[in-house]
């Protein structure tokens, strides 16, 4: 015919090819990790760490984060990303302290509502205006930290303590502490949804390739605005956990919130960039990040050596640019022009 | 398929787009159940048609009927409700996603509301296993190569139960193995009764698969003639057109060598997966040297690894005698090459930036003086070039964009100029652009290889290469054909060596 | 026109005709909003606020105040101009300030205090740079990383211990005055100035301009993309270091919870204002400068009246929206 025969080898294997694989050695090795660590704090530590008491307040106090996290994924997955969710959580947090004297659920559905809405309002810009996440994010991070502390009259604000909205502190089922039966059950909706429902699947080709799934007829925009939502509500939500597990919300509750979930969730091996993702493994991300700080506690405690809390921050950013520097070659793939 | 004749009809198109019209009285005709060509050279139109066709422009006049009923899709999905699917040439599919995903995206088989994954799986295994791929449907799209890819978007045109597939270019990516199992399975699709567009300019396969052949050009349909009715150069000919404006020749008739002046550029060999399969060509001072070919021939991508944008794979580059390495446009620029790029748009211009800067953007380290610009030196050459090839500008310091093509695309020339090199390689230099502007850039040309410059003009318009070069380069499917050269460089030797290799019985 | 391959994208563009188009509103908005605003919100205080037009409030509160993130802005506005953005002026601007009082209160002199604290404002910079120019990493992430791990990092220096300290050179940067004015504003002044004169008279404005305007065109042209993004990043990270230094002097003292807390916020929220695309391809020293007064002043505005920070926030919010609603029906 025309040229010589070529063997019909494939050719041009992107690189990235293998990224999903890549990503799901790094789900296991991450939960290599995190056992490892239990097992060496449960050595270390002795029994003060192994305890159920140690374990259990540790999960209670993860389960916020795991519930921003969990949005965050979903977001993420998508290709976009929220950063309002630390606001959202406080003003979360406030509505529920307002509500709570209607009892534990009133109180909690009013921190989901009010987080759902601030989603929406998230929503209508990144779908209506195409504006990019990221911006919109940043000012209504602004926007609803102003209002919650409006709410809150610019200072802390207390749950009402004669209903049983603080109960969840002390509400223990199974062994657990309720607000980690919580978390597991959402992360098991998540997973199942992502893995199960067409919805979970159209999430994941949003962000793989936003163009080529408007083609194939997704309704893109309707699913971007139902994460957005979702992470508003479940923000929401963990903000109300917060209240009703401390009694209180204080003027900088939530700050730094959508750092840890974002870190978090790349740790878990869901690309920044959108397409790919496990709910679970950003399970295992907050957990082995949480855990991490845990272990930091201990260390401190036993006065061999002395590693502030600063540190969390600096094992988050270290721990994102890992990552990033992982990702990069996963995703980086030569452009190839169209021959003319 | 029963009953009707004809299963697509489009006639009457017209369109335009901010005045410029793309399709004039356009027209396309498809009966069911056969496999046909669609051809042209850029700008012809062929694929705002398609476009039109499925949804995703809006057609300013015309009738298109399709199965017997009149229709207007309004987006591709609707296109595709309506029974055309489409195969694009970049894999428009989610490469995370699993084949058998992929082929069922938004259409998932359901259980209880949940994803029914055997169901899926089984179906998308047993349609691609019908056109001889037995591959494993759960891996991500983008672990295979792009034949699969290919066959995957295939098969969820089969799943839809498209009547028509439109085939964009489907064979571009694609090793002579798997360029016969896509064959096999578009036979299998037309015994089906599914007819298929293909738009291609291999000739080769074209003739190798395709039952009829409809040619645009200029925004109309030319012709449409049975594949087995026209040859290859009837149908480059009709293909490329005659120019009805008298080409004032420039050419200098010399034999090769003839011109005895030093060689400037030597590349022998260039290689670059999948584009560049082996091209040779030399170009000296004070000549012009075409460089022929169809699309795809890669004319383009020899011109940019000449320049440095992209990497060789292999093969050689002398400049003046001396082996160069020639990685990025900087190590080119100072090795004495230009380029001016095929896309003004996308990679000429820099739009906000002001004509003056736009024109002095790769001489400003020669204008830099301790980090500081010379602003009266810059001045003084753009006031000069502007003056030399008649830029029509308000202002030396209005935006770029707001100038008209022709004058954009003469700063850009000016760019490299002014930079005075050794070597021009000129990628369309008169596309879209007046008559007018046209001669002018032409003749330009030529004034600056009588006075020593080397030019390596790229074009599509044969008549243009025949006007004004002394030597053309043909190239076909990435390789150096032929080189034609004194009175060889005319229109019939060009189109025969583009169309099937040859002019004259050289071994490719 | 081209339209070689059927992907389903934007029509092909027919060139612009040469007639001079009537300036749309919306590019009337962009270049002079900001001068607008601050106008309209300079006379509502001339007339309202009780002794707004005295040198004291006018030079002493709002240009000193606007200060740090106007010299922040300006480092954030040449970024912005390649197409990138700096998320980590914040944290950098801490880094530098505890390194700073950490080096002068361990005996060094002034000096050497603020050498090492630029320089490793520099180091910060160079890392982003290296991210986003070799790595290709997107701005907005490469920069993430030292936004959340650089607070943690500047408090490591000092290991939360809060230094005090008496020190001239410090003291004169964060409170002293020159020629009547106060030093930041000073400071303030020469970086505008400097930033002006590259912007106007350097290659390396041109470049970085060129860069935002249309990188692929830069390449080809041979401009020196890599190091042109380098250089915006490293010049926004020291910028970032010079205003942490100032703050740590304004109290003497050095206190990473507070220092560059929300600056980058700030910052982009000047250069949005000011009418800077946030796509990049355009820079103004004088729009960012009037960009951070008016800033400032809506700010110390809606404080002055009782509004709470937070809310004032808020509004912050909305105009950083605004101004990129009004940029993208520009495109």
């Amino acid at each position: 015919m025309t040229t010589a025969d070529a063997p019909p080898t494939p050719r041009r294997f992107a690189p990235r090819a293998r990224a999903a694989a890549a990503l799901q050695q790094q789900g296991a090795l991450i939960t290599l990790v995190l056992v490892l660590l239990l097992v060496f704090g449960a050595l270390r530590y002795g029994s003060d760490f192994a305890t159920g008491f140690n374990l259990q307040s540790v999960l209670a106090d993860d389960a916020k984060y795991a519930l921003v996290a969990l949005g965050m994924t979903f977001v993420i997955m998508t290709g976009g990303i929220d950063l309002s969710v630390g606001s959202v959580a406080a003003l979360g947090g406030v509505v529920a302290a307002q509500q709570s004297s209607h009892g534990f659920f009133v109180g909690t559905m009013a921190g989901v509502l009010a987080g759902a809405a601030v989603g929406l309002v998230n929503a209508f810009f990144v779908t209506r205006l195409r504006l990019q996440p990221f911006i919109v994010t940043l000012a209504t991070l602004l926007a609803v930290r102003g209002l919650a502390l409006h709410l809150a009259d610019v200072k802390g604000i207390s749950a009402d303590s004669s209903s049983n909205f603080q109960g969840l502190a002390s509400w223990m089922l199974l062994g657990l502490p309720v607000s980690a039966l919580v978390v597991i059950l959402l992360y098991l909706i998540g997973e199942g949804v992502l893995r199960w429902t067409p919805f979970g699947r159209q999430v994941l080709a949003v962000g793989g390739n936003e163009d080529a799934a408007r083609l194939m007829g997704l309704r893109v925009d309707a699913v971007k605005a139902a994460v957005y939502v979702l992470s508003g509500a479940l923000a929401g939500l963990a903000g109300a956990f917060l209240c009703a597990q401390t009694g209180s919300v204080a003027t900088g509750a939530g700050k730094g919130w959508e750092l840890s979930a974002i870190a978090a969730v790349v740790v878990g091996g869901t690309l920044l960039t959108g397409g790919v993702g496990s709910v679970l493994a950003t399970g295992v991300g907050v957990g082995l990040l949480q855990l991490l700080f845990n272990l930091i506690t201990f260390e401190n405690g036993e006065h061999v050596i002395t590693i502030s809390h600063y540190w969390e921050d600096v094992i988050r950013g270290a721990f994102l640019l890992v990552v990033v520097l992982l990702q990069v070659r996963i995703v980086r793939r030569r452009q190839r022009r169209v021959t003319s | 398929m029963a009953g009707n004749d004809v299963l697509l009809t489009m006639t009457g198109i017209h369109k335009e787009f901010n005045g410029v019209a793309a399709l004039r009285d356009a027209s396309f005709e498809v009966r069911p159940g056969e496999v046909h060509a669609l051809i042209g050279q850029n700008g012809a139109g062929k694929s705002t048609l398609i476009k039109i066709l499925t949804g995703v422009h809006d057609r300013d006049s015309g009738e298109i009927s399709y199965d017997g009923r009149p229709v207007r899709f309004g987006s591709p999905h609707e296109a595709q409700l309506g029974g055309i699917a489409t195969i694009y040439q970049e894999v428009n599919l989610i490469g995370y996603r699993s084949l058998a995903e992929n082929v069922f995206l938004g259409r998932e088989p359901k259980r209880f509301g949940l994803i029914d994954w055997r169901r899926m799986n089984d179906e998308a295994a047993r349609i691609l296993s019908s056109f001889g791929l037995d591959v494993d449907v759960t891996r991500p799209l983008n672990s295979y190569a792009v034949a699969t890819q290919q066959l995957t978007a295939i098969a969820r045109a089969v799943s839809i139960k498209a009547g028509l597939v439109i085939m964009d270019e489907p064979t571009s990516s694609l090793a002579d193995a798997e360029v016969e199992v896509l064959f096999g399975v578009i036979r299998r699709l037309r015994a089906d009764g599914v007819s298929v567009v293909f738009v291609s300019h291999k000739l080769d396969e074209l003739y190798a698969i395709c039952d009829r052949v409809t040619i645009m050009r200029d925004g109309r349909t030319i012709e449409t003639a049975p594949m087995s009715e026209i040859s290859r150069i009837e149908l480059v000919t009709r293909m490329l057109g005659r120019e009805l404006a008298e080409q004032l020749s420039h050419r200098r008739s010399t034999e090769p060598g003839e011109l005895g002046t030093a060689v400037v550029l030597e590349a022998v060999g260039l290689r670059r997966e999948p584009a560049l399969e082996g091209v040779d060509l030399s170009v000296r001072a004070g000549e012009i040297v075409g460089l022929a070919g169809l699309l795809g021939s890669g004319r383009t991508e020899t011109a940019r690894a000449l320049f440095g944008a992209d990497p060789v794979d292999g093969g050689t580059i002398t400049v003046k005698g001396r082996l160069q390495q020639l990685r990025t446009p900087r190590d080119a620029i100072r090795a004495g090459f230009g380029l001016s790029p095929e896309d003004r748009k996308t990679e000429g211009i820099v739009p906000d930036m002001s004509v003056r800067e736009n024109l002095t953007l790769a001489l400003l380290p020669r204008l830099t003086r301790l980090g500081v610009l010379d602003r009266r030196r810059q001045r003084e050459i753009v006031d000069r070039f502007v003056a030399d090839l008649g830029i029509k500008l308000a202002d030396a310091d209005q935006p770029i964009r707001e100038l008209s093509g022709g004058n954009q695309q003469k700063v850009l020339l000016a760019r490299w100029l002014c930079t005075q090199p050794d070597l021009l390689i000129l990628d369309e230099p008169t596309r879209g652009i007046d008559v007018g502007a046209k001669r002018e850039i032409q003749s330009l040309v030529r004034r600056l290889a009588d006075d020593g410059l080397a030019v390596l003009l790229i074009s599509s318009e044969v008549e243009e290469l025949v006007a004004d070069t002394d030597r053309v380069v043909v190239l076909r499917d990435g390789r150096s054909v032929t080189e034609l050269a004194g009175a060889d460089v005319e229109e019939r030797r060009m189109l025969e060596a583009m169309a099937t290799g040859s002019a004259t019985e050289e071994t490719p | 026109m081209s339209d070689e391959v059927l992907t389903p994208s934007a029509p092909p563009v027919a060139p612009v005709p040469t007639a001079h188009r009537r300036p749309s509103w919306q590019r009337l908005t962009q270049r002079y909003g900001a001068l607008a605003v601050l106008v309209v919100l300079f006379v509502y205080n001339a007339v309202q606020t009780p002794f707004f037009l005295t040198f004291q409030s006018l030079v002493n509160n709002q240009l000193r105040q606007a200060a740090p993130v106007g010299i922040v802005a300006l480092g954030m506005a040449l970024v912005i101009a390649t197409g990138g953005i700096d998320l980590s002026v914040g944290s950098v601007a801490a880094i530098a300030g505890q390194l700073g009082a950490l080096v002068l209160v361990d005996g060094s002199s002034a000096y050497l205090a603020w050498g090492a604290a630029l320089g490793v404002a520099l180091l910060c910079g160079l890392f982003n740079g290296v991210l986003i120019a070799r790595y290709g990493v997107q701005p907005i992430i490469a920069t993430l990383i030292l936004f959340i791990a650089g607070r943690g990092i500047a408090q490591l220096i000092t290991g939360g211990n809060l230094q005090d300290f008496d020190d001239p050179l410090f003291q004169f940067f964060g409170l002293g005055r020159t020629a009547g004015l106060p030093a930041q504003i000073g400071v303030w002044f020469l970086v505008a100035v400097g930033m002006a004169a590259v912007m106007r008279w350097t290659t390396f404005g041109r470049y970085v301009v060129a860069v935002g305007g249309n990188e692929t065109s830069s390449r080809l042209a041979g401009v020196p993309v890599a190091r042109t993004k380098m250089l915006v990043y490293a010049t926004s990270a020291v910028l970032a270091g010079l205003v942490g230094l100032i703050a740590v002097g304004v109290n003497s003292s050095s206190d990473a919870n507070n220092v560059g807390l929300g600056l980058e916020l700030d910052a982009i929220a000047a250069v949005a204002v000011a009418g800077v695309p946030l796509t990049g391809g355009r820079m103004t020293v004088i729009g960012t400068v009037i960009g951070a007064i008016t800033l400032k002043l809506l700010q110390n505005t809606l404080i002055a009246h009782g509004i709470p920070l937070e809310i004032a926030q808020m509004i912050e919010g909305a105009v950083i929206l605004a101004a990129l609603y009004v940029q993208r029906s520009e495109r």
